[in-house]
Order: C-alpha cells, then structure tokens, then sequence
C-alpha cells in the first residue's frame, strides 16, 4: 500500500522555547485509522497542527514529510491554501468553539465548497445539504440556516464532519473530535466519521487522551510521551505493549469487574524522553 | 397575553424604560437647578432690589410651593416645550440651544467619521500585527492623541496649517465675508448653504469645519484604536479561526469575513459612546477655533449661572445619550445577523 504520509524525524519548536516541543517523530500512514494517544503537553496536538502548517512562529524540520505526491516542508503558504481543506483537513475538539457564531452553519459548511471549487452559491448549497445528510443530520434544509448557538453540541460537531470532507480530503486530523460531547452522543459521532473515512478511504490521524476509544477506533496506535513517540502498536494488541510508559498508562485504567485495590500511578522517567524509537 | 407578540413586547419594554430614563433625567436635572448655589431671584432682580420686589418674584416663580409641586410644575413646563428664559439673552433658552446645536451637530458628526474611519482600521492592524512594529506605530500614535491636551494641538494645528500653510480657514464656521450671505433655515450651514446653491460658502464652511473636526476626529480615534485592537485580539485567539485557516481560507479572508464579523456590535457600542461625547460639545476645541457650539454655550452660561438654559443642556445631554443608546440597538439588529 502507497502510504499517504510519510513523516521522517519530526521537530518542532515554539517561537522563543529554548526546547523542542516535539522531536523524532516518525511514522507512515496508509488509508487506514491511526490514533495518536498521550497525556496533556505530550506534543500530539502539535504534530496535528505541524502537518497544517498551521503554528504561526513555530519551527518545524523534518528530514521528510511527504503527503502524497508532495513535498510538505517545500510548499508555501500560497501552496498550503489549496491543501488545507481540499487535500487536507482537521476535525477540531469542540464545535461550541470551532464554529464562528455570527455564520449560519449551512454558509459555514460551503465556505469550503466555494474556496476549492469554481462553483455559484446554488451548486455549494446542494453540496452541503447532501454532506449535511451524510453526516445523518435529519433535517439538512432547517439545520443549513440555523446559528450555532441553536444546534447541539454533537450536531455541531456533525456538521465540523461535514465542512471538513466537504472537498473530498485524502487526510482527515481529528483533533480529539469526541472529547467535548456527551458519552451517550459520542459514539453516534464516532461512528458517523468512522463511516465516512471507510467508504471514501480516508487517511485518518485521531489524537485523543482515551486509550480505550483509540483502541477500538484505530488500526494503529502511537503513544507519545514528552514530545517523543515512545511506542507503536497495533490496536488490537494493545496488551502486548512494551514500553513501561504505555504498560503503566494501561494498567492506570479502570476496569469493570477489576480488583478494588487502588489504581497503579504512572511511573514516569527521565531517560524516556531520550530512548530511542521502539 | 403579550408573550405571543415577541416584537411588540420588546418594542413595549424598550419605551418603558426610555420613560423611566427620562424621568430620572427630569428629576436629577430638578434636583441639580435647586441645589446649584446660584439664587435664581437674585439673578433676575438684581443685588439692588427691595425686599418686596424680592417676594415677589419669590412667589412668581413658585419657590414658595412645596417642592413636590415645583417638579410636578417643571415637568408640565417641560413636557409643554418651556424650557425658561435665559438671563443672559433674554431670548427662550430653547432657541438659543436650537442655535448652537446645528454647528456641534456639524463638527462632532465630521469627527467620528474621522475618527472611526481612522480609529477602526489601524485597530485592527494593530491586532493582527500584535508586538510587531506596525502594532507598536499605531500604539504610539494614538497614544499621541490620546494624552496630548488638544487645546495645545489645536493652536498648534492652527499655527502649521492655517497661519503657515494657509490650507484651512481659521476661527468661525466660515470666512467673515460670507457670514449673512446664507438664509439660516437648518441650522446646519453645509446645509443651508447647498440649499442656497452657494458653493463658495458652502467651501468657506467645509474649510473651517475640517481642522477642528480632524483634530476632534485623532483624540477620538486613539480610543477607538484602542478598543478596536483588544476586541480583534480577543477574537483572533478564537477556534473558529483556527477552523476557517484549516478550510484553506487565507488569513485575510479570515481576519475580515470571521474575526471582524463578530466585533461589528461592540464597535457600535463604543463608536455611538464617543459620538455621545462628542456632541455634548468639545468646550475646548470651540474655544479655540472660535466655534459657535454647544460646549461653550453651556460652559459660559455655567460661569455667569444662568440656569434655565444650564438644566436644559444638562437635559439635552441626557436625551442625546437615550437617544444614541437606542439608536445602538437598532444597529444591534443590523450588525448581529443572530437577532434576526
């Protein structure tokens, strides 16, 4: 399989950070489902938002980062335009944010129809009713004109589905898509982007905290610890984990029918951070 | 029975308290004209008048009646269009007010235009360039017209451009030659003098008018610069942003059809309060420039306590600020596509 992305020892660092905020990231990734796992600061997000090119002032090097036929450290922000959104894109955390309040939603949704395709207003809105209804949104013709603050949070974030595959993307970046909505809505929305990256083969990057979402959602899972990929799994042999950070991070989960001796506290050592890749 | 004509009800609501704005002013401006240590008697009958004489215009005036009734008195006054006479001109205070506003309403109109058009814009540069050099320009200058006194910037103003550079006309509304020429019907003289078809006057006034107001329109602006970058800022660090950068829009796109978008309410707000400000008349500017307005028509008569048309201006005051703050809220209802 020709991979989508090819990321070769990646870092990354802020604008006045004396350290690299993420450093030796390496992966591939096929029309397949990869999770990114870490805890908070672990650099996930920043990988995410590095393949954008979407950190004003950060520095980011890589001996290669090849998405597709492209070369992504060479393109320009003129070039970045017709990637984002067309070839690209990125699911954001939480809609009552990510969605610009004074927009209805409908005109949100073409805003991306409209900045790829030379298409008139008529054409862009009968794209977004169709990935309106994609995204099982009911009603498509009543949801188009409403304001964000009238939709649901796990409306919204149908609707962020929507905009983001609206031009037909190779690369979809949930960037914890599910963590802002109600456990009882989160799965319907899980399902409805799991749909969706599977019948068009969709390259998927989930970043997310929830081990065991990932587990489930993923083919392959990275685990990254203080800006550094510690381990890379498939999904399914999650348990056969290696490195004493992913074994601790599993073993500090719950379990219903487990033991009622307290949780173990992760363990967490310097010398990780300097490890090379398993 | 009300809740089923959502529109009526807020349209019921918002005279309702218009009206008990209004009150208030009347019985704060009330309160102001008896507590103010000038003698309202004395003024009119002199310090040489016998203490009958005295009496007399005690009672005619109706100090003698409780002060419920006095209010009650003022208010049917008021409310009948008789605002008293001024002691100064003789004249009723209400045309004297009607004479000078025009020219305020001229200079302070021009202002904001200046200053929101200036104000508005290098706000929002401001913003997007934040701790860069353009962010720390823009800072600087309306800093500057923020903190320079303009009584100073405007003799300053009158000395390049006018003493100097003869580009403008000096003091007045417009060249004495012309004064007379054009029939007073509005008030306004750029008006008045369109109206007449005399173009010479009407570029005698504009040359008057245009330093005052750009000077008036610079101080403004440093507040609206000011106001305009911390609403943009807070709105460039929104998600949203981020959202419309990932679709693939540039970031102009998004600095102007997202950000910009959602500040459009709040610009209103304080543009309408620094119009507000503006129209109570710049006492200092029009002094300078020699102008016949509101400021110095209330300030003179402060000093010489004429009070008949000192409550009428503190009164004309309160209404311009209902007036704008209702005129902010229609505009709500343009800017905000939600209230719709």
């Amino acid at each position: 399989m020709d991979p989508i992305l090819d990321v070769q020892n990646l870092a990354i660092r802020y604008a006045g950070s004396p350290v690299d905020a993420v450093r030796g990231v390496s992966f591939t990734l096929g029309r397949e489902r990869l999770g990114i796992v870490g805890e908070s600061g672990s650099g996930k997000s920043t990988v995410g938002r590095a393949l954008l090119k979407l950190l004003p002032g950060a520095k980011i090097s890589a001996d290669r980062i090849r998405f597709e036929d492209l070369d992504l450290l060479a393109q320009s922000e003129a070039e970045m335009l017709k990637i984002r959104g067309r070839r690209m894109s990125m699911i954001l955390q939480d809609p009552k944010f990510s969605l610009n309040p004074i927009h209805r939603v409908g005109d949100q949704v073409a805003e991306t129809y409209l900045r790829h395709f030379p298409a008139s207003r008529a054409v862009a809105k009968a794209k977004t009713l169709e990935m309106l209804e994609a995204v099982k949104i009911r009603d498509p013709e009543r949801v188009h004109d409403l304001y964000p603050h009238k939709i649901s949070g796990g409306m919204g974030q149908r609707v962020m589905i929507a905009m983001m595959l609206l031009a037909d993307p190779d690369l979809v970046i949930a960037d914890e898509p599910t963590s802002a909505l109600d456990v009882t809505v989160r799965l319907q929305v899980l399902n409805i982007l799991d749909g969706l990256v599977r019948d068009r083969g969709i390259g998927l990057i989930m970043i997310s905290h929830d081990l065991n979402l990932v587990r489930n959602f993923c083919d392959r899972v990275l685990i990254m610890y203080a800006g550094r990929v510690v381990e890379t799994l498939n999904a399914a042999e999650m348990d056969r984990a290696q490195h004493p950070y992913t074994r601790g991070l599993l073993a500090a989960q719950p379990r219903i029918g487990g033991g009622r001796q307290p949780l173990a506290v992760l363990d967490r050592r310097p010398e990780w951070k300097e490890e090379a890749v398993l | 029975m009300l809740t089923e004509y959502p529109r009526l009800r807020s349209v019921l609501g918002q005279a309702t308290t218009i009206a008990i704005t209004l009150l208030g002013l009347l019985l704060l401006t009330f309160i102001i004209g008896r507590m103010m240590p000038a003698d309202p008697v004395r003024a009119i009958v002199g310090e040489d008048a016998s203490r009958e004489t005295y009496e007399q215009v005690f009672n005619q005036l109706g100090l003698d009646r409780p002060v419920w009734e006095q209010f009650l008195r003022y208010l049917g006054d008021v409310f009948s269009g008789d605002f008293g006479t001024s002691i100064r001109t003789g004249q009723p205070v209400i045309n004297d007010i009607l004479h000078v506003m025009p020219a305020t309403i001229e200079l302070a109109t021009l202002a904001i235009l200046i200053g929101a058009g200036l104000g508005v814009p290098l706000g929002v540069i401001a913003a997007v360039n934040k701790d860069r050099w353009p962010d720390h320009v823009v800072r600087v200058f309306s800093l500057f017209g923020h903190s320079m006194p303009i009584f100073w910037t405007g003799m300053i103003a009158l000395i390049i451009f006018y003493a100097k550079l003869g580009w403008v006309g000096g003091s007045g509304r417009m060249s004495q030659f012309y004064i007379g020429m054009v029939p007073d019907r509005t008030g306004f003289l750029l008006i008045d003098s369109l109206l007449a078809g005399q173009m010479d006057v009407f570029w005698s006034a504009i040359n008057h008018l245009i330093l005052p107001a750009a000077l008036l329109g610079y101080s403004s602006s440093a507040y609206i610069t000011r106001m305009t970058r911390s609403f943009m800022l807070d709105q460039l660090g929104q998600e949203y942003m981020t959202t419309a950068r990932v679709k693939g829009l540039s970031k102009r796109q998004t600095i102007w059809h997202h950000a910009f978008g959602n500040i459009k309410v709040q610009l209103v707000t304080i543009v309408a309060l620094a119009y507000g400000g503006l129209l109570e008349g710049a006492v200092l500017i029009e002094t300078v420039f020699g102008w016949p307005g509101f400021g110095q028509y209330l300030t003179n008569n402060l000093i010489i306590g004429d009070m008949n048309a000192v409550m009428t201006c503190v009164l004309i005051v309160g209404v311009i600020f209902i007036a704008l703050n209702l005129l902010s809220d229609l505009l709500y209802r343009v800017f905000d596509p939600r209230t719709k």
